[in-house]
């Protein structure tokens, strides 16, 4: 990891040295290894913070909205699921192309940070990452953890790279990651009766706080105004008011990403509830799919997205309700 | 402050009947807003309209709601009413309490309550409603024709006749359609060809027509006035301006065995060929799932005979756009496949045909030059037995349940035609009733049974069991006589049910027009919009609206004619104000709502906004077009940030009347 970590800060520094670009997007040192937070760099003295470690999970596509308008050239760092919403952006006409140099960089499977301490307890000193386990400090020893049960869940079932022109690559070993396949859990909600799946939501989604984190992350979620928060819409709101809003506001947010939404995990690593708000995603993901014919938000650039395009293949919205595993909602 | 007045109709017993009209306006009285409420007979009449035009002046309304019909039929009368009073035609809603209430409920108090809670929504939306004005949309002076038979060509010299160019779309090789495929016409049993055949010369010579045959609709944007249309031209492997219809090359083609469809497949037609001898163009085709060459790569043989040079293997489809102001689909009929119907032995037998099939085994150029033969063994039938309502009128779930309608009249015309050519043959027609109306018709009918002797026998045909000596055993019974019967026939005639041609679904799709449950595209109203489909601009002619005969398409065809000569002749439409609208200020540019639009009438422009504290920032956000937008509505719903909204039915407006029906 150190090596990889070291390659990114070498590019980065030629990138900054020479001129090519202005700026650099990345993720910056935090209090504890496992807090980097996503940060522009714009000179070489100020890579000193730069990190790249099995904690950053965060997808920094989404910040090229508001930096790809400033002034001057940004260089972004690209994981693999970062890479699909790089493309859905471009897709969307939100990201100027022209500004930004997309570098992708090899990831071996983020951490996730809240598996850590529901093992190891509140106090976590430091974690290192030994490629198949994990060592996690804290402050009654070390321990060594099989990695593959505290990965966040979106690298459970990684994607690998969306195709993303003119980007190069940085990569310094082979990366292998579990290759569940993503829909078996929600295979599972859909085997469950009504009842039963209302009352895991019901009890999912009242931890909702309406801190708005899911929102904010999300690369599909960067409207100029949310609805959410549009006093007109007849829908803004912005607390946790009772049980119709709690449940209305993540169905809306996910209604409304749907054919957009590639999955990238972001809603549930950001939540502070843990809330698994993917799933909701990938339901729809899987109904579309179902419904549609496959089809991978980002994976390439002006992908015709199955809601916004009509082929002669699509099903009636007679026969699409009843069809096998849509019935289930 | 609005001032509303309501206006509820009796539509004399049709509402009031049901509705207690007075209580409604006496009620709704008292709704915020209203200052007037009246009830009168027939707000539609003239006096009616007097009503609510003085109502507008002396209480100074500034919006109107009349409870009524659909809007679908007098939204207009009314909103000219208004405009005539000085108000803006778009302040006017109306209520639908005739076929959304009264029509539909039997309980008076019920549907009285009904239409309180129906003109109360229309309120709440009037009270959303903002003046409008009517734009301008110029017309293209050109009409496209769907399907090359008789509706087609018929609509197409009607058009050209008036001056205007038209295109005939077919997607076979050559126009005529199923009509060119027919030996005799009833009632005047003059050939089908015939008559067709200087039609069809009539429409390859008129300059003002292009026929574009082996073609097919791909894609279609735009609305009346100003579709454009993208056709597929499918790949002919002969160039049509080059090929002089010398049939060299059919005779030079060594893969003889492709099924002739023209001859519903009962003979054989070589890889490289003229469908029929009078096909328009008179230019050969190469199917390419039988041409060696093609499958291979190996022969050419035709290319090397060919004198003119018209064969080009490497011929690839092209895909063309063209605008059109207006469009007739004319994609007829198929007879439905019989594989639901083992009962009839139609697979197992091939002496049991469908009547298109014996329309060719009695034309001169059919695959038995006009004699009738039995398919099986090439002799003479003696006994013929003719079945109709073969999945026609059919509710058990095989056929159709509809009548096809044209059946009673043909089987009559096929059972007179051999008893005149071959006196020696008995006819047995079953039938569930004849239906023969129609000009000289029944003495059609009748002369089948009087003078020609055919046996009608009332009632259906059970099975058809194919005898070990060729003959096939006819199961019926007659109704009449109350009894079993039994014929031993050689040949076996079903009167197949017709379907819309299948590929009119994806027309239909392309045209954002309504298609019923049997696939007939529907027409604006079932009895004074017989010709128009609900989509302006887009008309039909012939069997894709229902099933009909000759005569019948011709006239639809013509009249289709007269409606789209009526749409060409205008220099400009007006366009409804009703259209979407992009907030700016809301606007991500994300471009959804320009890939959802079915007419091109979103495009994208870099707007400066300013950020406060003297910062701006150039964003891309949505512009519609305001005559090309049609206020479908799909860039709305698509719209993630709801930054696009429709005037005349805003989000908010349909929030509203939502509301307006949940409240107690």
């Amino acid at each position: 990891m150190d090596n990889l970590q070291n390659e990114i800060i070498k590019k980065a520094t030629a990138l900054l040295t020479d001129k090519t670009v202005d700026r650099v997007i990345g993720w910056k040192r935090g209090e504890f290894v496992f807090d980097p937070s996503p940060a522009t760099f714009s000179t070489v003295e100020s890579l000193k913070d730069f990190v790249y470690n099995s904690f950053c999970g965060a997808n920094l596509s989404k910040y090229l909205i508001a930096e790809s308008k400033k002034e001057g050239k940004i260089a972004v760092f690209l994981k693999a699921c970062d890479s699909y919403s790089f493309n859905q952006l471009l897709t969307e006409k939100r990201i100027k192309k022209e500004n930004v140099l997309p570098i992708l960089v090899q990831c071996n499977g983020m951490l996730d940070i809240f598996k850590i301490k529901n093992e190891e307890g509140e106090v976590v000193l430091d974690v290192l990452d030994n490629g198949e386990t994990v060592t996690v400090k804290s402050p009654y020893g070390d321990r060594n953890l099989n990695k593959a049960e505290v990965l966040l869940t979106k690298c459970l079932s990684c994607k690998g790279f969306a195709q993303v022109d003119g980007a190069e690559e940085i990569r310094v070993s082979e990366s292998t990651l579990p290759n569940l396949d993503r829909f078996d859990i929600v295979k599972e909600l859909e085997n469950m009766s009504e009842d039963e799946r209302f009352e895991f939501w019901q009890n999912e989604l009242s931890k909702c706080i309406r801190c708005n984190a899911c929102r904010n992350v999300c690369p599909a979620c960067s409207c100029t105004k949310c609805v959410f928060d549009n006093n007109d819409s007849g829908v803004a709101g912005k607390a946790n008011a009772d049980s119709i809003e709690e449940q209305l506001f993540h169905v809306i947010r996910a209604f409304h990403v749907t054919g957009r939404c590639t999955d990238c995990g972001e809603c549930s690593r950001v939540c502070p509830q843990r809330i698994p708000l993917h799933l909701l995603n990938r339901k729809f993901i899987k109904d579309s799919n179902t419904l549609y014919g496959e089809y991978q938000a980002g994976a390439v650039v002006d992908g015709k997205s199955p809601l916004t395009s009509f082929t002669e293949k699509d099903p009636d919205p007679t026969e699409a309700v009843n069809m096998e595993g849509v019935k289930n909602a | 402050m609005h001032r509303i007045g309501v206006f509820i109709c009796w539509c004399g017993s049709n509402i009031a009947a049901t509705v207690d009209v007075e209580k409604v306006a006496e009620v709704i009285k008292n709704e915020k807003g209203v200052v007037f409420s009246a009830n009168y007979q027939y707000m539609c009449s003239e006096n009616g309209q007097q009503l609510i035009k003085k109502a507008i002046k002396e209480h100074n309304l500034t919006g109107i709601v009349i409870g009524s019909c659909s809007p679908r039929m007098h939204e207009q009368t009314f909103r000219r009413a208004a405009e005539s009073a000085g108000l803006n035609p778009y302040m006017v809603e109306v209520a639908n309490i005739r076929e959304h209430c009264s029509w539909i409920h039997k309980d008076k108090v019920e549907a009285t309550e009904k239409a309180i809670i129906l003109v109360r929504t229309a309120i709440a939306k009037v009270m959303l409603n903002a003046p409008l004005t009517e734009g301008e949309s110029p017309v293209t002076k050109r009409a496209l024709v769907i399907g090359g038979g008789i509706a087609g060509i018929q609509a197409a010299l009607d058009i050209a006749s008036a001056g205007f160019e038209v295109d005939i779309v077919e997607k076979n090789a050559t126009i005529g359609g199923r009509m060119a495929q027919i030996d005799k016409t009833f009632p005047t049993l003059d050939c089908a060809a015939c008559i067709l055949t200087p039609k069809m010369v009539e429409c390859a010579q008129n300059d003002k027509i292009d026929i574009l045959t082996y073609s097919e609709i791909d894609y279609v944007q735009g609305f009346v006035g100003n579709f454009t249309v993208t056709i597929k031209r499918k790949a002919r492997y002969v160039d049509e301006k080059k090929c002089t219809g010398c049939k060299v090359c059919m005779d030079a083609c060594p893969s003889k065995k492709g099924l002739n469809e023209f001859n519903m497949n009962m003979n054989n037609r070589p890889a490289i060929y003229i469908p029929f001898a009078q096909a328009i163009p008179n230019v050969a085709v190469i199917d390419p799932a039988q041409c060696i060459k093609l499958k291979t790569g190996k022969c050419g043989l035709c290319q090397m005979k060919c004198g003119a040079g018209a064969i080009n293997y490497e011929m690839k489809d092209e895909y063309i756009d063209r605008k059109y102001g207006a469009i007739v689909v004319a994609t007829g009929f198929k007879p439905i496949d019989l594989k639901d119907f083992n009962e009839y032995a139609y697979a197992d037998s091939k002496d049991v045909i469908t009547s298109l099939e014996l329309e060719r085994l009695m034309n001169a150029a059919g695959p038995t030059n006009g004699t009738l033969l039995r398919p099986s063994d090439k002799t003479h039938p003696h006994d013929i037995t003719f079945i109709q309502c073969v999945g026609s009128r059919d509710v058990s779930g095989c056929g159709k349940p509809y009548c096809s309608k044209i059946c009673c009249m043909y089987t009559a015309k096929h059972a007179m035609l051999i008893r005149e050519k071959y006196p020696d043959t008995k006819v047995h027609v079953f039938y569930i009733d004849v239906r023969t109306p129609g000009k000289n018709y029944d003495e059609f009918y009748r002369r089948a049974v009087e003078q020609y002797d055919v046996d009608y026998i009332k009632g259906m045909v059970g099975k058809i069991y194919p005898q070990p000596n060729g003959k096939l055993l006819v199961q019926g019974s007659n109704l009449i006589d109350n009894e079993q019967v039994l014929i031993e026939s050689d040949l076996v005639v079903l009167a197949t049910a017709i379907e819309p041609e299948p590929s009119v679904r994806k027309v239909a799709t392309l045209l954002a027009t309504s298609i019923d449950t049997n696939n007939f595209l529907t027409e604006a109203h079932p009895k004074l919009r017989p010709v128009e489909s609900p989509t302006a601009g887009v008309f039909l002619a012939g069997v894709v609206q229902g099933p009909r005969d000759i005569p019948e398409t011709v006239a639809m065809a013509s009249a289709c004619a007269a409606k789209v000569i009526g749409l060409l002749v205008k220099d400009s439409l007006k366009t409804n104000p009703c259209i979407a609208q992009s907030n700016e200020n809301m606007c991500n540019g994300c471009s959804q709502c320009a890939n959802v639009c079915a007419y091109g009438a979103i495009s994208y422009i870099d707007k400066e906004f300013r950020l406060g504290g003297g910062r701006t920032e150039v964003r891309r956000v949505a512009y519609v077009n305001p005559a090309v937008c049609q206020g479908c509505g799909a860039c709305t719903v698509t719209c993630p940030s709801g930054a696009m909204d429709l005037k005349g039915f805003s989000t908010k407006q349909i929030m509203s009347e939502v509301e307006a029906i949940c409240k107690k």
